[in-house]
């Protein structure tokens, strides 16, 4: 079985542990510090009550030492364990020893452990320590004594009638006394910690999901990036200022570029694919068109020259037709960019409107047209005339019978915008990144080359072009710069 | 015949009270019996003796006073010096002073005006056989005026040839048959003298406190400690509460005393019984001259 590092646990459960932990800590440091005080009380209600009980006690004992009253001794030093009362039950003095004036036995409630008339400090233990520093005393008085080690503490008062010293009264108290005591109050924070711990815990574990989620959902989200980029728009918001708020904005941020990024590549791609048909394209129609020319001149002055039977002119005429179509098909395909024109005018975009106005009433199809260009623009008015003409009919060539079709000229910050969009079905995903290339089409009709044309001379006009294809809306938007008038 | 006799003295005593009652309220220092006790029975249980006052008082018709003294020697000096009327004493002081007191009635144990003196020693030791084995060791009697807590070890010392006041390495009085048995189960003596009807009555009522000690040697049988009254005590009265006494075992509530005191009734006695106890105490008293 593996084991689990406490490192590795999710901080879900860790923060309803570490909160635990700390409940736990807490109550264990409180209790030590009440037991310890308690403790203390214990200790000076003993001593009090030791001080007090060993003078009245010693007070009660003269007549009986002085008449040698050993019963009568014996029933005084016993009458506190006697006592049945429950509150000084804990303080009963475990030995009680007299001791007379030479620090011998005269009685004591245990009178196997102590026989009368021995000196206790035979006896080894405490006792030795008490004796010696009994017969050390210049003038007798009440003391404390705790002999290091040992597990009793001592009150030592002494017996005097009329001045006179008859003895010692020893009382001793087990430190076991306490135990019970210092027992149940560990009982009692025990049981409380368990009634905190008891409300703490599920507070803690909510708190604890409180502060993990945003973490997890961050983390499960950065997992993700290495397989597919997840969209920040779906991370669930967050508008903490703390340090989570900033990760999630800072890994959203993140997210944005690599989007950013992800699309500039994409583009780049598709730029860079489409300059490289470009070239070879180019490539080839000039290779084709050389011959080309070649062959149709010839052809031309074959048909000029002599008269042809019926067969061979018909022959030469089909030659001549498909020669045709090659070169058309050929300048279609190479866009040419230094055609000589005359500087757009808005009159040359209405055209426009009135010949794919045909196409779309043949569809039912309604067009939207809003033209703000009110001014002559330094474009080459033929090139601008191509795109729109393409953009349009493709449109209308789109969008289902009674569509609309919505088209959108103006002028911003030195760029001509066209916008041209459809309701017709979207272009699909996949077909994105090969719309501009050359008969990539999948229509029927057409050759395939309108969007390739357009893409290549906005590309000349170094213009940028966009599209955005989803469900019921299509659109193509073009910027071309103008250039600058010296 | 005793039975019918009794309710009869009953019936006397009653119209006695009665009479008393309705033609003289009690008048201030009404005549008031006083009975001395001491710890020759359990005389700590102030409940029994509330019940026992009350009975004697009931069947005298007179308030009858108990009195407790910490000594035999005190309630035994209240008699002599006719302070008390009565007293339950034991039967060394008796003999000592039998021409200042009248013996009244001696209690019936196990159906004998007779007891014993117990020789106890802790349940722990098992060695002690005999009195004499206790040598050197600490001795607790109950009162020196005690027949059975004293005189009679003091006697089987004597006649053992040994001097009681050194045989022991020490010896102290409890002034108590039970606390006798205390000392000696707490180990406070290694040894004592005990009234062997009390001893018996604590196994008993208490046999917790018994088991702690143990049965060495059980003396001769002796008469039992007596009631005796003050020498000058007026015929009629001595006559009355000897008959109370004698016929305790016929009614319920004195069998039920008697049955709590472990005791069978009572007899008028006869000098004759506390010869052997005269004979102990000639003898201490002859070696303490």
């Amino acid at each position: 079985m593996k084991l689990i590092r406490f490192a590795d646990i999710s901080l879900r459960y860790k923060i309803p542990l570490r909160v635990s932990a700390l409940v736990m800590i807490t109550a264990i440091a409180v209790t030590m510090v009440m037991v310890l005080r308690e403790y203390d009380e214990s200790r000076r209600d003993l001593v009090a009550h030791a001080a007090g009980l060993g003078r009245v006690l010693a007070d009660t004992l003269t007549a009986p030492m002085i008449h040698d009253d050993l019963w009568r001794a014996f029933e005084v030093i016993r009458s506190p364990q006697r006592q049945g009362n429950s509150s000084f039950e804990t303080l009963a003095a475990e030995t009680v020893v007299v001791l007379d004036q030479n620090l011998l036995v005269f009685v004591s409630t245990q009178p196997q452990r102590f026989p009368l008339g021995i000196n206790p400090a035979q006896l080894g233990g405490d006792f030795a320590g008490i004796l010696a520093r009994l017969e050390s005393e210049d003038s007798p008085q009440q003391h404390l004594l705790e002999p290091a080690g040992s597990g009793s503490i001592y009150m030592v008062t002494p017996i005097i009638a009329d001045g006179v010293l008859l003895g010692r009264l020893v009382l001793g108290y087990s430190r076991q006394v306490f135990i019970p005591r210092l027992g149940n109050l560990a009982a009692r924070a025990g049981l409380v910690t368990l009634i905190a711990l008891s409300l703490v815990l599920p507070l803690s574990a909510w708190w604890g999901r409180r502060l993990a989620d945003p973490l997890v959902t961050l983390a499960s989200a950065m997992d993700q990036v290495a397989v597919e980029l997840p969209d920040p728009d779906q991370l669930a918001p967050l508008s903490t200022g703390d340090e989570i708020g900033h990760l999630a904005t800072a890994f959203r941020g993140m997210l944005a570029d690599l989007h950013e990024k992800k699309q500039i590549e994409q583009q780049m791609l598709v730029s860079e694919r489409l300059a490289a048909v470009g070239r070879i394209s180019a490539g080839i129609a000039h290779e084709i068109n050389n011959p080309l020319g070649g062959m149709l001149n010839a052809l031309s002055t074959f048909r000029r020259h002599g008269a042809l039977d019926p067969q061979t002119e018909k022959t030469a005429s089909l030659l001549e037709r498909g020669l045709t179509q090659i070169r058309d098909t050929v300048a279609a395909l190479l866009v040419e960019a230094k055609v000589e024109s005359h500087p757009l005018t808005p009159e040359d975009i209405e055209d426009t409107h009135i010949l794919v106005g045909i196409a779309a009433k043949k569809k039912n199809a309604r067009l939207i047209w809003d033209n703000r260009v009110d001014a002559t623009l330094p474009l080459n008015s033929t090139l601008v005339r191509q795109i729109l003409l393409n953009l349009l009919q493709n449109a209308v060539q789109a969008i289902e019978p009674g569509g609309i079709v919505n088209f959108h000229t103006y002028v911003d910050a030195g760029h001509l915008v066209i916008v041209v969009e459809n309701d017709g079905a979207h272009i699909p995903e996949e077909r994105l990144p090969f719309l501009f290339e050359p008969f990539a089409t999948d229509r029927r009709e057409g050759h395939g080359l309108g969007l390739w044309v357009t893409y290549q001379i906005v590309h000349r006009l170094d213009g940028g072009l966009d599209v955005d294809s989803r469900p019921g809306l299509t659109r193509f938007t073009i910027d071309l710069p103008l250039p600058e008038t010296a | 015949m005793h039975r019918r006799r009794f309710l009869q003295s009953s019936c006397a005593t009653a119209g006695l009270f009665l009479a008393g009652k309705a033609t003289a309220a009690p008048t201030p220092g009404q005549r008031e019996i006083s009975i001395g006790l001491t710890p020759v029975f359990l005389d700590h249980q102030l409940e029994f003796l509330k019940q026992l006052r009350g009975y004697f008082s009931e069947r005298l018709s007179m308030p009858v006073r108990f009195v407790q003294r910490g000594s035999y020697r005190e309630i035994v000096d209240l008699v002599r010096s006719s302070k008390l009327d009565f007293a339950w004493v034991c039967g060394y002081p008796y003999v000592r002073y039998r021409r200042e007191m009248r013996l009244l009635a001696v209690p019936l144990y196990f159906g004998n005006p007779l007891y014993q003196s117990y020789l106890i020693t802790a349940r722990s030791d098992s060695t002690t056989s005999s009195l004499l084995d206790l040598r050197g060791k600490i001795f607790a009697y109950s009162d020196p005026d005690s027949n059975s807590g004293y005189l009679v070890p003091q006697y089987q010392l004597l006649r053992a040839g040994e001097n009681p006041s050194t045989f022991f390495s020490r010896s102290f009085f409890t002034w108590g048959h039970r606390k006798i048995i205390e000392a000696v189960g707490v180990g406070l003596a290694q040894g004592g003298a005990v009234d062997g009807y009390v001893w018996d009555t604590l196994e008993w009522v208490h046999p917790d406190l018994t088991a702690t000690t143990r049965v060495v040697s059980r003396s001769p049988e002796l008469g039992f400690p007596p009631f005796v009254a003050r020498s000058n005590i007026d015929e009629e009265t001595f006559r009355r509460v000897q008959q109370v006494l004698l016929a305790m075992t016929q009614d319920a509530q004195g069998a039920r005393l008697l049955k709590s005191l472990n005791l069978d009734g009572f007899v008028p006695g006869s000098d004759a019984l506390f010869d052997g106890i005269a004979t102990m105490a000639r003898t201490v008293e002859r070696f303490r001259k």
